[in-house]
C-alpha cells in the first residue's frame, strides 16, 4: 500500500489524449471525472423521471405498461441515489478536500482511479437489465423481498452484482476520504479548524464505512436466496421477509445521511462567504452533525411502522426520530444566524444555499410528521412520503450540488460562470421544483399511493400540476450543462479568490487550481482563518 | 398589487374555493372512526407547530434577505458565537417535541388496544386481489378490481370511483369492533383504508392484526399500499359499512349465494352460456396477465392463445387451471373460484382467439376431475 | 512521504471495520431471531416447549386457529375447529386436515405465526407438525396433531389469541421422494 502514496517529486502537467483519464492519479482529474459521470447519471435518472411523470399526467394508462413503469420507478431511484447524488459529493470530495486542507493529493490516488472506474461497469451493467428478457429491477429501489428474490425477473442477479460494484466503490471512497483528512492535513492544521466541509464529509466517510458493506450483505444474501437454496429472507424456508427490511433500513437509514451531510458542509462554506460574516456555532455544527450521524443508527425501523412491530419498538422508534429534529435544528438556527445581520448578496451559489435551508427545513417539517407514529399510518407508502423525500433530495442533496458547482466553478476552470444564465438555472429549478413535489404532499394526504402507474380521477389536477413542474425542472437542467459547458469553454478570468467574503486554503491557490497544488504545504497555525 | 385588483378578486375567490373542489383536496379527511378522527387531529397538531416554527425560523431568514443586503450598504457584524441562545434552541424545540410525543403516544396506545372483537375477517393479499373470509360464518370470498379494462385503456370514460371498485366489496356492521388478521399468500402487500386509518402490512406466512370500529354506514375506498408486483396500482380495498339489519341479511344472502352458485354445478350449461361467463371470468381473473387477448406477456406469462395446453386434451387444461404451476406465477385456481367458473373460463380459453377445440367443458366435468383427486 | 506508514495503519484498521461490518449483516439474522424470540416481534413463535404448567382455571383465552396457502400450494389445509377455549397453563390439541389432491408427492412446510404479537412469547408448542416437513403422496389425506400451552403469564389484557398457519410447497427444495425414503 505504501506504493500508493507515490509522490510526484517534480511537478508535470496532465498526460495528453484519453489515456490521461483513464489512468489518471490526479485528484482534480478523478474529481472532474466523478461530477461528469454524476451529471450523466442525474440526465440519466431525470429522464426516467420524465417518463413516469409523463404518464402520470393523466389518469389512465397512455404512455408505458405498468410492468414497464415499475422499472422507471426502481431504476430512477436507484440512479439517482448511487450514480447521481453520492458520486457527485465524492467528485467534490476529491477537488475540494486536497485544496481544503493543503494536501497535495487524495491519500491513495490509484485506488481513487479504480474506485471511479468501477462506477461505469456498475452502471453499464445496471443499464443493460432494461434490454434482458423479463426486464430489469422492478421492486423499487428499496428492492424488498420476497419480490425481488421469489418473484424477480431474471436480471435481479446483475442488479445485485451491480449493487456490489457501487458498494465496493463507496467504500475505497470512504476509505481515501478518511486517509486524507486525517493524515494528509497541512502541518498545524487542526481538526476544530477544518472547513465544515470537511468535517461533514469525514463523518459520511465514516457513515459510509459502517453501512455500505451492511447493503452489500443483504444482496448478497439475495444472491444465496435466489441461486444457491438459503431462507433468509423466504418465510417457506423459515425465514422472514421482515429481516430483509430490517437488514435494508440499518443500511437505508445511514445512507439518506450520506446523502445530505456533504451538501450541509458546502452550504456551511457558501453562506457565510454570502453573507460576509464567519459561520454561526462553528463548534455546534460539528457537534450536531455527529449527533446526527449517531441518531441515523437506531430510527430504521421508522420506515416500517406498519410491518407489525410491537407497540414498544414503535415508541423507541419514533421517539428517537423525532430526536433527530434536535441537532437538524440547530443546524438550521445556525444557517440563519449567520444570515443575520451580514451583508448579504445573492449569487447563484447563495441563491441555492438559501433556498437548501428553506426547503429542506420543509422536508425536515414533512419528516417529523412521518416520525409520529400513529400519522405515519396514513402517510406511510403514499405521495406524502415521495414528497418528503423529493424535499430533502432535491433542494436538499441536488441544491447543494448545484451551489458547490457555481461557488467553485471559478476556481475549477479559471472563468466566471454566466451569472444571469446561473440565476435563469436557479429560478427555473426553484419554481419548477415546488411546482413537481409541493403538490405531491396533497395528493398524498388525500389517499394516493406510491408507486402506481394510475390513479383516480380525484388525484388527477395535482397530479398534471406536478408533472408540469417536473417537465419544467428537467428542462432546466440543460441549461446548467450549457452554463458549465460555457464556462468551461471561455468567460471573464476568475481571481484566486472571486468571492470577496470566502475565506479558506482552496482560495491561496490561482485560478484555474493547477494540476498539483501543495506539493509544499501552506504555512497555518491556529489564528489561521480556514473557514 | 393594486393594478390589477380583478385578477386578484379572481384568484382569492378561485382559492378560497379550493377545498370545496374534491379534485384539488389538499389534506387528509377525519375519517370515519374515533382512532382516525385522532389520528387526524394528531396530523393537524404537527402541522401547526411546523407552520408556526417555520414562520418564525423563515420569517428571521427573510428579515436579514431584505434588510441585511450589501446592496443597501450593510456593514456584516462579526459575532460567530452566542452559549445562551445556543443552548436555549437545543431545549426548546427538545420540549416542543416531547409535547409532541404525548398525544402521540396515547393515540399508537390506543391503536393497539387489544380488547374483545365483534368479528374477525382474515384479510389475505394476493397478486393483485384480496380474499377476505369470515371467521365462523363460512363466508370467504375474493375481491377484485371491478373498472373496465376499457376505461384504464381510455377507450370509455372513466367513473367517479375510477380504479376504486370492486366485484365484491368487505362487508362490516357498524359500531361493531371488527379485528383483521391481515396476512399474504405470495409478496409483501398492505391493506389501507384511509377513512378508518388502518394500513397493515400483508406479510407472507405472518399474520398481523389491525382493528377498527365504523359509526356511520358508507362505502369506504383505500388501495394497496406497498408495491407488489405488476398490478400494485390495480388492487383497491373496498369497505361497505351496513347497520347490523342490513348486515345480517347481507351475510345470509351471501351464504345463499354461495349454496346458489354449488346448484349451478348441476344445471344443463350450453356452449354460448359457458362462453359468455366465461369471457367474464377470465377477464376478472386471467386477463392481467394471459392479456384480454390471450396473448400473455412472454416469457413471464405464456400466451394462451394457440398455447400447447389450452388446445391439447381437457385433462391437462384443467389440472394447471385448478392445480396451478409450480415454480411460477400459475396460481391454483382450484379453491379460489366456483366450479362454474372453473368451466366456464376453461371453455373460454380453449375457444376464444381463434382456438378451436370446440369442446365443452362443463361444471359437473371440473366436480368429477375435483373427485378424482380425492 | 513520512506519514505513508501511518495511512497504511489506518486503511488497514478500516478495511477491517468494513469487514466486520459485512459480518454484522449477516449477524443480524441470528440477533433478529433472538430478539423476535424474545420479545414476540412478528409473531414468531419459539420451537419445541418442554415444561408445564399449573393449570389456571378461573381465566379462559380464545385461541382461533387460520390456515393459509401459499399461492401455489394446492393441497386443501383446514383445522377441524376454528377455535378453543383454553385455560392458561393446561395443555391443549388441535388436528390440522390436509389433503393433497395433485397426482405426485409433495412436500410442505408449514409457517406459524401468532397475534396479537406479543402473546407469541406466551404460546407455547410442544408438539406441532411445523417442526417437520410434511410429505404426502398423491391423493392421501392426513390429520396433523399441534399440542400447546398458553402460559400463565399471558398479559391480562389478551383474551384473544389467533395461531396462524401458512402452508408452503416446498417440493423443489425438499424432493418428496427422497425424503420419503429417509423417513
Amino acid at each position: 500500500m505504501s506504493a500508493v502514496i507515490d509522490s510526484h517529486g517534480h511537478a508535470h502537467g496532465p498526460a495528453r489524449g484519453l489515456m490521461r483519464w483513464v489512468l489518471t492519479t490526479n485528484h482534480k482529474d478523478i474529481g472532474t471525472m466523478y461530477l461528469v459521470f454524476s451529471f450523466a447519471m442525474f440526465l440519466f435518472g431525470g429522464s426516467m423521471a420524465m417518463v413516469i411523470r409523463a404518464e402520470l399526467f393523466q389518469p389512465g394508462l397512455q404512455i408505458v405498461q405498468p410492468e414497464f413503469f415499475n422499472q422507471m420507478t426502481t431504476m430512477h431511484g436507484l440512479v439517482m441515489v448511487f450514480g447521481a447524488v453520492m458520486p457527485a459529493f465524492v467528485g467534490l470530495a476529491n477537488w475540494m478536500i486536497p485544496l481544503m486542507i493543503g494536501a497535495p493529493d487524495m491519500a491513495l490516488p490509484r485506488m481513487n482511479n479504480f474506485s471511479f472506474w468501477l462506477l461505469p461497469a456498475a452502471f453499464g451493467l445496471l443499464a443493460s437489465t432494461l434490454f434482458m428478457e423479463g426486464g430489469g429491477p422492478n421492486f423499487g429501489w428499496t428492492f424488498y423481498a420476497p419480490l425481488s428474490t421469489t418473484y424477480a425477473p431474471e436480471s435481479v442477479t446483475f442488479f445485485i452484482f451491480a449493487v456490489h460494484l457501487m458498494g465496493i466503490s463507496s467504500i475505497m471512497g470512504a476509505i481515501n476520504v478518511i486517509a486524507t483528512v486525517l493524515n494528509l492535513r497541512a502541518p498545524g492544521l487542526t481538526l476544530m479548524q477544518m472547513p465544515l466541509f470537511v468535517w461533514t464529509w469525514l463523518i459520511t466517510a465514516f457513515l459510509l464505512i459502517a453501512v455500505m458493506p451492511v447493503l452489500a450483505g443483504v444482496v448478497t444474501m439475495m444472491l444465496m436466496d435466489i441461486h444457491f437454496g438459503t431462507s433468509f429472507f423466504s418465510a417457506a424456508g423459515g425465514g422472514d421477509p421482515v429481516l430483509f427490511q430490517h437488514v435494508f433500513w440499518f443500511f437505508g437509514h445511514p445512507e439518506v445521511y450520506i446523502m445530505i451531510l456533504p451538501a450541509f458542509g458546502a452550504v456551511s462554506a457558501i453562506i457565510p462567504t454570502f453573507s460576509r460574516k464567519p459561520l454561526f456555532g462553528y463548534t455546534s455544527m460539528v457537534y450536531a452533525t455527529g449527533a446526527i450521524a449517531f441518531l441515523s443508527f437506531i430510527v430504521w425501523a421508522h420506515h416500517m411502522f406498519t410491518v407489525g412491530i410491537p407497540l414498544t419498538g414503535e415508541l423507541f422508534f419514533m421517539y428517537a426520530t423525532m430526536l433527530i429534529a434536535v441537532p437538524t435544528g440547530v443546524k438550521v438556527f445556525n444557517w440563519a444566524s449567520t444570515m443575520w445581520r451580514g451583508s448579504l448578496s445573492f449569487e447563484a451559489p447563495m441563491l441555492f444555499a438559501v433556498a437548501f435551508v428553506i426547503l429542506f427545513t420543509i422536508g425536515g417539517f414533512s419528516g417529523l410528521m412521518l416520525a409520529i407514529a400513529p400519522a405515519d399510518f396514513q402517510y406511510h407508502d403514499t405521495y406524502f412520503v415521495v414528497a418528503h423525500f423529493h424535499y430533502v433530495l432535491v433542494p436538499g442533496a441536488i441544491f447543494g450540488i448545484f451551489a458547490s458547482a457555481y461557488y467553485w466553478l471559478p476556481k475549477w476552470t479559471g472563468h466566471m460562470y454566466d451569472e444571469t444564465l446561473a440565476k435563469l438555472h436557479f429560478w427555473l429549478s426553484f419554481v419548477g421544483m415546488n411546482l413537481a413535489f409541493f403538490p405531491m404532499h396533497f395528493v398524498g394526504l388525500a389517499g394516493m399511493p406510491r408507486r402506481i402507474p394510475d390513479y383516480n380521477l380525484m388525484f388527477a389536477n395535482f397530479n398534471m400540476v406536478s408533472s408540469i413542474g417536473a417537465f419544467l425542472f428537467g428542462a432546466t437542467q440543460l441549461l446548467f450543462l450549457f452554463i458549465v459547458i460555457k464556462c468551461v469553454r471561455g468567460g471573464p478570468v476568475a481571481a484566486a479568490k472571486p468571492w470577496d467574503g470566502a475565506h479558506g486554503l482552496e482560495w491561496t491557490v490561482p485560478s484555474p487550481a493547477p494540476y498539483h497544488t501543495f506539493q509544499t504545504p501552506p504555512e497555518v497555525d491556529e489564528r489561521s482563518r480556514l473557514h | 398589487m393594486s393594478r390589477h385588483p380583478r385578477l386578484w378578486l379572481g384568484a382569492t375567490l378561485w382559492l378560497a374555493t379550493l377545498p370545496a373542489q374534491a379534485n384539488w383536496a389538499v389534506n387528509m379527511s377525519p375519517g370515519a372512526t374515533e382512532v382516525s378522527r385522532s389520528v387526524f387531529d394528531l396530523h393537524m397538531t404537527i402541522f401547526w407547530i411546523c407552520v408556526v416554527i417555520g414562520v418564525v425560523v423563515f420569517g428571521a431568514m427573510f428579515w436579514s434577505m431584505l434588510m441585511h443586503r450589501r446592496s443597501q450598504g450593510q456593514q456584516p457584524a462579526q459575532f460567530h458565537e452566542h452559549t445562551w441562545v445556543e443552548i436555549l434552541w437545543t431545549i426548546v424545540p427538545f420540549v416542543i417535541l416531547v409535547l409532541m410525543a404525548v398525544p402521540a403516544t396515547r393515540t399508537l396506545i390506543d391503536i393497539y388496544d387489544n380488547s374483545e372483537s365483534d368479528l374477525d375477517i382474515q384479510i389475505t393479499g394476493y397478486q393483485w386481489k384480496w380474499h377476505y373470509k369470515y371467521l365462523g360464518q363460512d363466508v370467504e370470498f375474493f375481491s377484485n378490481l371491478a373498472t373496465p379494462r376499457t376505461q384504464i385503456d381510455n377507450q370509455a370514460p372513466k367513473d367517479e370511483h375510477y380504479l376504486l371498485e370492486v366485484d365484491n366489496p368487505l362487508v362490516v356492521p357498524v359500531g361493531a369492533k371488527v379485528r383483521f388478521l391481515v396476512t399474504a399468500a405470495d409478496v409483501i402487500h398492505s391493506w389501507w383504508v384511509p377513512a378508518l386509518a388502518v394500513k397493515k402490512d400483508a406479510i407472507p406466512g405472518f399474520v398481523n392484526e389491525a382493528w377498527t370500529r365504523i359509526e356511520q354506514p358508507g362505502i369506504y375506498r383505500g388501495q394497496c399500499t406497498e408495491l407488489c408486483g405488476k398490478d400494485h396500482g390495480f388492487m383497491p380495498v373496498v369497505v361497505e359499512a351496513k347497520s347490523a339489519e342490513d348486515y345480517a341479511a347481507w351475510l345470509a344472502e351471501r351464504k345463499a349465494v354461495a349454496l346458489a352458485e354449488k346448484e349451478l354445478t348441476g344445471k344443463e350449461w350450453t356452449f354460448d352460456e359457458l362462453m359468455a361467463r366465461g369471457e367474464q371470468a377470465y377477464q376478472t381473473n386471467c386477463a392481467a396477465c394471459h392479456q384480454p387477448t390471450g396473448e400473455g406477456m412472454p416469457p413471464v406469462f405464456p400466451a394462451l392463445k394457440g398455447s400447447a395446453i389450452a388446445t391439447g386434451p381437457k385433462e391437462g387444461h384443467l389440472a394447471i387451471v385448478l392445480n396451478g404451476k409450480p415454480g411460477t406465477a400459475m396460481a391454483a385456481f382450484g379453491k379460489q373460484l366456483s366450479e362454474v367458473d372453473l368451466a366456464a373460463i376453461i371453455t373460454f380459453e380453449r375457444n376464444a382467439w381463434g382456438n378451436k377445440v370446440g369442446d365443452l367443458v362443463t361444471p359437473q366435468d371440473i366436480a368429477a376431475f375435483k373427485q378424482a383427486q380425492e | 512521504m513520512s506519514d505513508s506508514v501511518d495511512t497504511r495503519r489506518l486503511v488497514l484498521r478500516l478495511l477491517l471495520a468494513v469487514t466486520v461490518m459485512f459480518g454484522f449483516g449477516f449477524a443480524l439474522v441470528p440477533i433478529y431471531d433472538v430478539m423476535c424470540q424474545a420479545f414476540g416481534i412478528n409473531g414468531k413463535t419459539a420451537g419445541a416447549y418442554s415444561g408445564s404448567q399449573q393449570v389456571d382455571e378461573a381465566r379462559t383465552v380464545r385461541v382461533q386457529f387460520l390456515a393459509t396457502n401459499a399461492a401455489g400450494m394446492v393441497w386443501s389445509f383446514a383445522p377441524q375447529q376454528d377455535e378453543l377455549s383454553v385455560h392458561p397453563g393446561a395443555s391443549n390439541q388441535m388436528l390440522f386436515v390436509v389433503h393433497n389432491p395433485t397426482d405426485r408427492p409433495m412436500t410442505a412446510q408449514a409457517i406459524p405465526s401468532v397475534a396479537p404479537s406479543k402473546a407469541a412469547a406466551f404460546f407455547h408448542k410442544t408438539e406441532c407438525f411445523c417442526f417437520t416437513q410434511q410429505v404426502l403422496q398423491p391423493g392421501e389425506r392426513i390429520e396433523m396433531p399441534v399440542r400447546f400451552i398458553v402460559d400463565r403469564d399471558l398479559p391480562a389484557d389478551v383474551r384473544h389469541l389467533t395461531l396462524g398457519y401458512t402452508l408452503f410447497d416446498i417440493s423443489e427444495r425438499q424432493p418428496p421422494l427422497a425424503q420419503h425414503a429417509a423417513n
